[in-house]
């Protein structure tokens, strides 16, 4: 097959998108949406790390911070919500063998995710509008550095992406609780106590022959708990972007609202503790979970100590719920109670269930071996590893003394969130795509293995190199969210530039795979209605 | 003598080691999981003694700091000391007002740096020289941001915002702000 023929019709022409299920046609809408706010981050933050090494005309310091502001935001709600909603809404009709609730909401939820997404990274460039992810009051309404039309529309968008993100939460508890036109009555109550742990604390005060039997799988189950923690987050973003739209509105009426009248440390508690149940809550438990899903696809075996697999899920939840004093422990009025046992202890928890996730999984990969290397295992081995080195470098930093000289430097962004987002999470995200591609395609085939491999080691290594010398830097005590232009800490920042630039290629190497896997003709009628008239998760035989 | 540099080049070398060493036992394991042979499955004891070891390293951590680091101790009980000599210090539109061009004190003097912001959200933080980081803390509008700090070697350093506050924030440095002499009496 000739370049442009395999580019136009995919991989000796396997994929037909007509052939696809409405089910089929969403979940790889949720991933091309994923994918094209993932290339949006990557190249954000390639712009950033030259621009970290010196300055240059080309970026301004407002268009910098504007993109500081926008970068993690799309990452995470762009990119990594896309992907994981879209998995998520598949897989728990898949485990639960039962259809979606409802197919329209979970397209109106991707589709609000990236309207939304777009709506804030454009309000964003066009308005430089920059009070980073953070919104510490009362930067939000400052209006004599922001504008406050840039404002309004950025923090609109985010709302939006809320509301998206509110929606597959109740496709999800909606989807595991309902009864199925002509089936029989489902137990509602029952699966819901199920898959947020109810039914396990129960068993644990019961005689061993009373026991009852979990009503849901362990992967939807964490898909459920880490659901609780994305509502969560829904109703305090929401909130916090109606407080910050009242003074937006008002100033764009010409009244000046008091931003005093906000006391600035208990909003800052009060966003932390929502921002917290993502990075310290979904994120874990959503992993946990799809880790132990993959474990058991790839090895076709039993989880290992599936119970205390089941309970650490609901363990980390509640400790996702009382860890957000760790990102005030520089905050002097902050009590000190609350650094100790929040910030300290609590978050220590983090090193127990993530670790033990950890064993769990290598454990049942162990008592399957031999295993063959596929794309789905070594990304999975680099998804554990970005964990093993991410985690232990957040509980250093959630130490009363060492935060005293790690607070805000790039060792908190680097070898804790970087490494953690681009290899714990992004490699378990390409491991669940990998193991997901044939099955909502169809069949495709992969165009390329050898840049399915290129595509690893240069994700691995590149994401590894560049929080390796980020933290570096933060250690001799260069800030994050700040400019240096002396070029104070310029060699580090080329190592951390170069190693990024392998993140950029090993992207567009899996983009372009992809591209020729399915084929131009394949992504786009991805797009466009299905004919198949059902709610089967993949077409009868 | 314990300070903060001490303290970073502790961390180095530790986390350097323990990422050496789990990069290492994750090549191991994905070679060896691929081998042939039977995979005998993994007994719940060292599951158990796994989980163990987790919890004392993740307590251990807290308490082996509190003991060796020697700011924390005084960081959690302020209340308890008396600073030797203290700087209030305001910040208010990007711009830190010292009450002195440059705010000197002795080595082992209690040092209490007291900032407060009439605005926004700032940060306070002492470097040296070669920019590494001495202390920092947030600056929060409305509330006490004071810290106390005990310098063990005289130096010059330089006050610097440690937290964003729009991207005028880039420029809120004071070169040389601080300067620590030699005791002159005992």
């Amino acid at each position: 097959m000739s370049f442009f023929k395999t580019f136009m019709n995919g991989e000796q022409g396997l994929f037909k998108a007509n052939s696809l299920t409405p089910m089929q046609k969403m979940v790889l809408r949720f991933i091309v949406v994923g994918l094209v706010f993932y290339a949006f981050a990557v190249i954000e933050g390639m712009i950033m790390r030259l621009v970290e090494i010196g300055p240059t005309d080309m970026v301004s310091n407002d268009q910098f911070f504007a993109i500081l502001t926008a970068h993690p935001l799309v990452g995470i709600f762009g990119s990594t919500y896309a992907t994981v909603f879209g998995a998520f809404l598949f897989l728990v009709p898949f485990l639960m063998k039962k259809p979606l609730w409802s197919i329209k909401m979970a397209n109106w939820t991707w589709i609000l995710i990236a309207f939304g997404t777009l709506l804030f990274w454009g309000a964003g460039f066009i308005s430089h509008y920059s009070p980073l992810y953070t919104l510490y009051w009362p930067l939000p309404v400052d209006f004599e550095q922001f504008s406050v039309w840039g404002g309004t529309f950025f923090i609109t968008g985010i709302a939006i992406v809320m509301v998206g993100s509110g929606l597959f939460v109740i496709n999800v508890f909606k989807t595991i609780t309902y009864t199925p036109e002509g089936w029989e009555k489902q137990p509602g109550g029952k699966l819901l106590g199920s898959a947020l742990g109810t039914s396990g604390i129960a068993n644990i005060f019961r005689k061993k022959k009373k026991q009852k039997d979990h009503l849901v799988p362990l992967p939807v189950a964490a898909i459920a708990r880490g659901s609780v923690d994305v509502g969560l987050n829904v109703l305090i973003i929401l909130f916090t972007g109606v407080l910050i739209l009242v003074f937006m509105v008002a100033a764009i009426l010409g009244h000046d609202l008091k931003d005093t009248a906000i006391d600035a440390l208990l909003y800052k508690n009060w966003f932390w503790w929502g921002l917290d149940l993502i990075a310290d809550g979904l994120v874990l438990i959503f992993v946990a979970g799809t880790w132990y899903l993959l474990a058991t696809m790839i090895t076709g075996k039993k989880l290992f100590m599936q119970n205390i697999a089941r309970a650490a899920l609901l363990v980390e939840l509640v400790v996702s719920w009382t860890v957000w004093s760790h990102h005030l422990l520089a905050d002097q009025s902050q009590p000190a109670i609350l650094k100790v046992l929040s910030g300290e202890f609590v978050t220590a928890f983090e090193l127990i269930t993530q670790g033990l996730a950890f064993f769990i999984v290598l454990a049942t990969l162990w008592a399957a071996r031999p295993l063959k290397m596929t794309n789905p295992l070594k990304f999975l081995l680099g998804g554990l590893l970005g964990f093993a080195l991410a985690v232990p470098a957040g509980i250093m930093q959630a130490d009363v003394g060492l935060n005293r000289v790690l607070h805000n430097t790039q060792w908190i962004i680097g070898p804790h969130v970087h490494v953690a987002i681009l290899i714990g999470l992004t490699m378990t995200l390409y491991s669940a795509i990998y193991i997901l591609f044939p099955i909502v395609t169809n069949g495709a085939k992969l165009y390329s293995q050898k840049l399915a491999n290129i595509h690893f080691w240069f994700h691995l290594l590149g994401g590894i190199g560049m929080g390796a010398f980020m933290g570096m830097a933060g250690l001799k005590g260069m800030l994050r969210r700040t400019l240096y232009v002396n070029g104070e800490f310029e060699t580090l920042m080329i190592l951390a530039a170069v190693s990024g630039a392998l993140l950029l290629i090993a992207f567009l190497v899996f983009f372009y795979n992809i591209v020729m896997s399915l084929g131009l003709k394949g992504v786009i009628g991805i797009f466009i209605p299905a004919k198949l008239k059902t709610k089967d998760l993949i077409p009868a035989e | 003598m314990v300070d903060s540099a001490m303290v970073l080049n502790g961390q180095t070398i530790a986390y350097t080691c323990y990422t050496i060493a789990i990069i290492l036992v994750m090549v191991w394991f994905a070679i060896q999981v691929t081998k042939k042979g039977k995979g005998n499955p993994v007994k719940p004891a060292f599951f158990y003694t796994f989980v163990g070891m987790l919890v004392v390293l993740g307590v251990s951590l807290h308490i082996f700091t509190y003991n060796t680091i020697p700011w924390t101790e005084m960081d959690l009980h302020r209340g308890d000391y008396t600073p030797d000599r203290s700087f209030n210090i305001v910040v208010e539109n990007h711009e830190f007002i010292l009450p002195a061009e440059q705010l000197v004190a002795e080595v082992g003097d209690i040092v209490e740096f007291d900032v407060t912001s009439k605005d926004l959200t700032y940060g306070f933080g002492l470097f040296r020289q070669d920019n590494s980081m001495v202390l920092q803390m947030q600056v929060v509008p409305g509330h006490r941001n004071d810290i106390l700090w005990k310098f063990l070697e005289p130096g010059v350093f330089t006050i610097r915002s440690t937290e964003y506050s729009g991207p005028k924030g880039i420029a809120m440095i004071v070169k040389d702000a601080v300067k620590i002499v030699p005791k002159t009496s005992e």
